[in-house]
């Protein structure tokens, strides 16, 4: 966590780093692969996020979904809604983008160590999971079960479906993925990812639960989770809000007495109940 | 028909739906099931038709859908392993409000929803423990079906 009294200049100046490769994901959806332009590549722990600089129009969160380790470079995967994803989804290869970070607290990897893992994603959330979900099965003997259930809104918005594929052929990872609304012509499930929580094995009193969507579904997530016997503390949400400076400065990712980019964003739910359905926070 | 019995009390009971089932009731439930099999492609039931059975999964993936004219019908849900297709059969006017096709070869246990209606109305603390295990399946999917309209992967 870098200490904002001291902040270092880095963290508050952008480096360069140049688009080594852009995939378009989904129609809305792109990853941009990222190298130092002659600087250092820096640590990034899995569920930490970078503030990605497209000169001349702005600055945004972006979490990291593929770690350096991981032999993909550094990806941030990038859904085009606003003016600065847009102009970063549209960013050609070679291209020259800021970056600072990383920023915020990441998934605890090393607390889950010896316990089962419950990974809940629905849509872009699955994103910031990836480098945990990478992380966990290249040690896989450190962990006890390891369940993945994603959700997506339709079959033609699954995410990275070959890592999808390649995870479920593993004999050691129970997965099992779902979409919201389907025609009759899709073979997998329908239904929202909550539903799979209760269909799957895992020791709700030795696992921790790394769950990351948009904010009701990580709700009704918690809740099943909740529901199974998981303890809030043993739960972790991703939270999102706009951030600016990423260091606790600007106040404008508040939720309550936290600050989402310094705190968070990974919280765990006993941390964050009494504030997540909290209107207007 | 006391081993046909006590077989089907013990399936019964190996399903989450019934688990820790009182005995009695067990017995009484067992009278009105039975063993089934559907293959793929196959419907348990129609929109519209009486709902007067309903099914335990065993195995296989079954999927609710609604037909749409001149076009694919949508798939409101899959159901699958220890699920209870149908619900339907417990209130008036008892008719099926989706289609329930087999999209994986189905086994499980065929439940005859007359007969268990009959035993229902006869003994009030079997329909209350009936209606203890199914209100907590209609509200879970009502609140999956309250996710599933807020869109919440859609653009914001």
């Amino acid at each position: 966590m870098p200490d904002v009294r001291f902040a270092p200049a880095d963290l508050l100046v952008p480096t360069p780093y140049r688009v080594v490769e852009r995939v378009r994901e989904l129609d809305d959806v792109t990853t941009l692969r990222l190298e130092p332009r002659g600087g250092e590549r820096t640590r990034v722990n899995p569920g930490q996020f970078n503030m990605l600089y497209a000169f001349g129009i702005g600055e945004a969160a972006i979490s990291v979904s593929a770690a350096w380790e991981t032999g993909r470079g550094l990806s941030h995967t990038i859904r085009d809604v606003g003016m600065v994803s847009h102009a970063l989804s549209h960013m050609e290869e070679g291209a020259e983008v800021g970056l600072r970070g990383p920023f915020g607290s990441g998934w605890p990897l090393d607390r889950a160590e010896g316990r089962d893992i419950v990974i809940v994603a629905g849509g872009l959330g699955l994103a910031p999971l990836r480098p945990a979900i990478e992380a966990v099965l290249a040690r896989r003997e450190r962990y006890g079960r390891v369940t993945v259930l994603i959700g997506f809104r339709s079959p033609k918005d699954i995410l990275f479906p070959r890592q999808i594929r390649d995870w479920r052929e593993r004999p050691d990872v129970e997965l099992h993925a779902t979409v919201d609304h389907s025609a009759a012509d899709w073979r997998g499930h329908v239904g929202v990812v909550p539903t799979l929580i209760q269909r799957t094995a895992f020791d709700p009193e030795n696992c921790l639960a790394f769950v990351c969507g948009p904010e009701i579904m990580m709700r009704f997530s918690a809740q099943a989770l909740l529901g199974a016997g998981v303890s809030p503390a043993r739960i972790h949400l991703s939270m999102e809000r706009n951030m600016k400076c990423a260091i606790g400065h600007c106040g404008r990712c508040q939720f309550g007495p936290h600050f989402v980019c310094k705190d968070g964003p990974v919280f765990p739910l006993e941390l964050i109940a009494p504030i997540l359905s909290v209107r207007e926070i | 028909m006391s081993a046909v019995v006590s077989t089907m009390d013990q399936i019964l009971g190996q399903h989450r739906f019934f688990a820790d089932f009182p005995p009695d009731f067990a017995e009484l439930i067992a009278g009105c099931a039975r063993n089934t099999h559907y293959k793929p492609g196959e419907y348990l039931a129609h929109e519209s038709d009486r709902a007067d059975s309903f099914f335990i999964l065993s195995k296989g993936k079954v999927a609710l859908e609604v037909a749409v004219p001149g076009k694919s019908p949508v798939v409101i849900a899959t159901l699958g392993a220890q699920d209870v297709v149908g619900v339907s059969w417990l209130v008036a006017p008892y008719c099926w409000l989706f289609d329930a096709r087999v999209m994986e070869d189905m086994r499980g246990i065929s439940i005859d929803a007359k007969c268990l209606r009959v035993k229902c109305d006869a003994d009030h603390d079997l329909g209350y423990e009936m209606m203890k295990r199914l209100l907590p399946v209609l509200t879970q999917r009502l609140h999956a079906t309250r996710m599933q309209i807020l869109d919440v992967y859609g653009k914001s």
